[in-house]
């Protein structure tokens, strides 16, 4: 499904990956976990798009396209999905012409009729009761004096509206409390089907107790330096990075 | 060495005016002639402003009189029937509407839907003449204190405009809608003269347009002054539309009574050189005001947003919110000058500027001004210059909404501030939607006429 081949990316001429490769294939769950500023964001927002990284070298296949070349619009159309480690207010923009028009750009692209607006309102509700999100949320602006909390549920909310192929979560657990916690596995394990695949980033074992992930990379200065099963997560709580970084 | 211009345009519109004295007293009253020639002389002392002018440091008006134009101290018959000729985009609304020609009152107006008992609205020359007690006194009272050139140039050619009058205890429910037409065969400067007077606890709303007509030169000096009485409402709404090749020179002075409450709101969507003037003085206690601005701009257009607004008196509130949308080569200016005077205690005065440019060449002055001589206020100013928050448009790309579609909808947000303060449902949705088309390039100066943009 997503083949990261010796990926290396600069921002602002300072390499910052330095040849990551990894391999996702339809149904597997990713963990990548690493240090503050190993490079794990700059991963994710690579993947979907963001045009301040610049990749020299190396290649991004996804269902067998380069997506390099794809705009971030046409890779979220594609089923990428990324969640924010610091999702962006957007003062003035409504949460629901946001989500209507991203659910309807969705819909296009799949050769579907847009939906009519009693039709978004019930797929809202229904979506609503997925993640436990409040209409006070999603009748504000987008993110725009939310809770750090509250930024996070809805950035799974959101994908639960848009039902992503390969959902990328960077840090969604952070600064969760343990119901916020529950819900957002509970919206990503909804999502969990052979044909789908999600990455989660994140610094914690204990959401990889609800997200049980096959793999789990560890990301050290830019690069890949060990990749094991779920149980490398354990090891990493109990003993931190400063034995992988010897052992690279 | 650089060439020298010599504007010489202060001095000729002296002269032109002069000559023609006769004709540009022909038909008006005495109190109207008899603050001519006063005006004049400010207006000759000062000059046409340039930049030296403190008050137009971001706008020199000179190289706009430079221009060959003419002058119209006669009413002059039209050819055409000007309301089969023009459709304002902003109607659809259930409004009065009255049409306004080169600054005179249209001669062949429709008649004016059922209005309440004691109403007065029409034409300001016939009313001086016909009611001159509904104006004699308050003629000039506020434009005759200002020092501005071109307010001076007003009074001093000043023949024609709109007159409203609203007894006391009198609300109009409909909004009243001027639509001020520019039309003739040559480049045309254009003079018109507007009064407001709003009796005690009365209420009105007015929406003025401004539209080009063909693509000759126009100046148009639009000067109005305002009387809130107290406990009077008043809503002045001003959607600017001219072409990109005309020059809009707006003054608004009002002097608010005891509770008297001023919301204005000017949409600035086309016109070459724009220049608006709000001179407003909060003279009776706990009176409002509440003004708003919102401009989008490119090619070259200038548009400059002047505000001086006195706290006179104690517990009066008045709050400022401006934006500026500018792209290519265009240039904003906001000045929001608030004076608290001495006695002014409990004021409270906000005043917020905010701006977007959307190009490398684009800019924006923005100068906040405040002077503060009393001591138990609160007052507050803030301005911002930035671009489009290219974090905010990743995060709606991310989401599947392409480019142009994302910016739009982060530019209309960013304007949307301002149109959502327009307190008339149906207005509001209208100004939204002419913002909507403006920002996806879809808009001319006037979208029902073929006329569009000057080259
Ligand atoms: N726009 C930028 N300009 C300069 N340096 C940047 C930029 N973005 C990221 N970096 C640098 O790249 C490195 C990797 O940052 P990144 O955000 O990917 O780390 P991370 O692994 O996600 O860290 P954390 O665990 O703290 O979220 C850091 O040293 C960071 O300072
Ligand atoms: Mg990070």
């Amino acid at each position: 499904m997503l083949q990261i081949k010796n990926l290396h990316t600069s921002v602002e001429g300072k390499e910052i990956l330095k040849g990551i490769s990894i391999d996702v294939k339809p149904g597997e769950i990713h963990a990548i976990m690493g240090p503050n500023g190993s490079g794990k964001s700059t991963l994710a927002n690579v993947l979907a798009g963001h045009e301040k990284y610049q990749v020299t070298e190396g290649e991004i296949i996804y269902e067998g396209e380069n997506l390099l070349e794809q705009a971030p619009e046409e890779r979220a159309k594609n089923g990428i999905f990324l969640s924010f480690q610091y999702p962006i207010e957007i003062p003035g923009v409504s949460m629901v012409n946001f989500l209507k028009t991203a659910v309807n750009e969705h819909r296009k692209h799949k050769g579907q009729e847009p939906l009519s607006a009693s039709q978004f309102l019930k797929l809202m509700e229904e979506k609503k009761k997925v993640v436990e999100i409040s209409s006070q949320l999603t009748n504000r602006s987008v993110n725009e004096g939310f809770s750090g909390g509250e930024k996070k549920r809805n950035e799974i909310y959101q994908m639960a509206m848009l039902e992503p192929k390969l959902a990328i979560l960077d840090e969604t657990d952070s600064g969760l409390d343990i119901d916020a916690l529950r819900v957002v596995a509970k919206g990503v394990n909804a999502l969990k089907s052979p044909e789908n695949a999600t990455i989660v980033v994140t610094h914690y074992q204990r959401l990889l107790e609800y997200i049980v992930p096959d793999y789990v990379h560890v990301l050290y200065d830019g690069k890949i330096v060990k990749s094991a099963g779920k149980e490398l997560a354990l090891e990493l709580e109990e003993k931190g990075y400063d034995w992988i970084k010897n052992e690279s | 060495m650089t060439e020298t211009i010599k504007y010489t345009a202060t001095e000729e519109l002296a002269e032109l005016f002069t000559q023609n004295r006769e004709m540009y007293e022909e038909g008006c009253p005495g109190f109207m002639n008899r603050v001519r020639s006063d005006a004049l002389e400010k207006f000759v002392k000062a000059g046409i402003p340039s930049r030296k002018n403190e008050n137009y440091k971001y706008t020199d008006l000179r190289p706009v009189f430079q221009n060959d134009f003419s002058v119209l101290p006669r009413y002059v018959q039209q050819q055409v029937d000007l309301h089969e000729m023009f459709h304002c985009d902003v109607p659809q609304l259930n409004t009065h509407l009255v049409l306004l020609i080169n600054g005179w009152y249209y001669g062949h107006n429709r008649k004016i839907g059922q209005l309440p008992d004691g109403v007065v609205l029409g034409s300001l020359n016939h009313v001086a003449r016909e009611h001159p007690h509904l104006i004699e006194k308050a003629y000039n009272q506020l434009a005759g204190k200002s020092d501005d050139p071109i307010a001076n140039l007003n009074t001093a050619m000043a023949k024609d405009g709109l007159f409203l009058y609203v007894p006391d205890n009198v609300t109009i429910d409909k909004p009243i809608q001027i639509v001020n037409l520019l039309y003739a065969k040559e480049n045309t400067f254009a003079v018109q003269r507007n009064m407001f007077v709003l009796g005690k606890n009365s209420e009105a709303t007015i929406v003025f347009c401004d539209h080009t007509l063909n693509n000759n030169y126009y100046i148009l000096n639009n000067l109005s002054e305002c009387f809130p009485e107290e406990d009077s409402r008043f809503n002045f709404y001003a959607v600017q539309n001219m072409h990109n090749g005309a020059v809009n020179n707006t003054h608004f002075f009002a002097d608010l009574k005891a509770r008297a409450n001023l919301h204005t709101n000017t949409l600035t969507l086309n016109g070459g050189v724009v220049r608006n003037n709000l001179n407003i003085k909060l003279k009776g206690e706990y009176a409002h005001a509440d003004l708003n601005g919102l401009a989008l701009a490119d090619e070259e257009q200038h548009i400059d947003n002047f505000i001086a607004i006195d706290h006179s008196v104690p517990n009066c509130t008045s709050n400022q919110l401006y934006k500026n949308i500018l792209d290519e080569q265009s240039s904003g200016a906001f000045t929001g000058r608030i004076h608290v005077l001495r006695d002014a205690q409990k004021t409270e005065a906000y005043q917020r500027n905010n701006n977007v440019l959307l190009s490398e060449t684009a800019e924006m002055n923005t100068k906040p001004q405040l002077i503060i001589d009393a001591d138990d206020v609160r007052c507050s100013h803030g301005a911002t210059v930035g671009r489009i928050d290219e974090d905010a448009l990743f995060y709606l790309r991310t989401r599947g909404i392409n480019e142009k579609e994302a910016r739009l909808m982060i530019m209309f947000a960013f304007a949307d501030e301002v149109l959502s303060q327009v307190n008339i449902k149906v207005l509001r949705q209208r100004l939204e939607e002419l913002v909507n088309r403006r920002l996806r390039g879809e808009l001319g100066p006037c979208q029902s006429c073929s006329f569009n943009r000057r080259n």
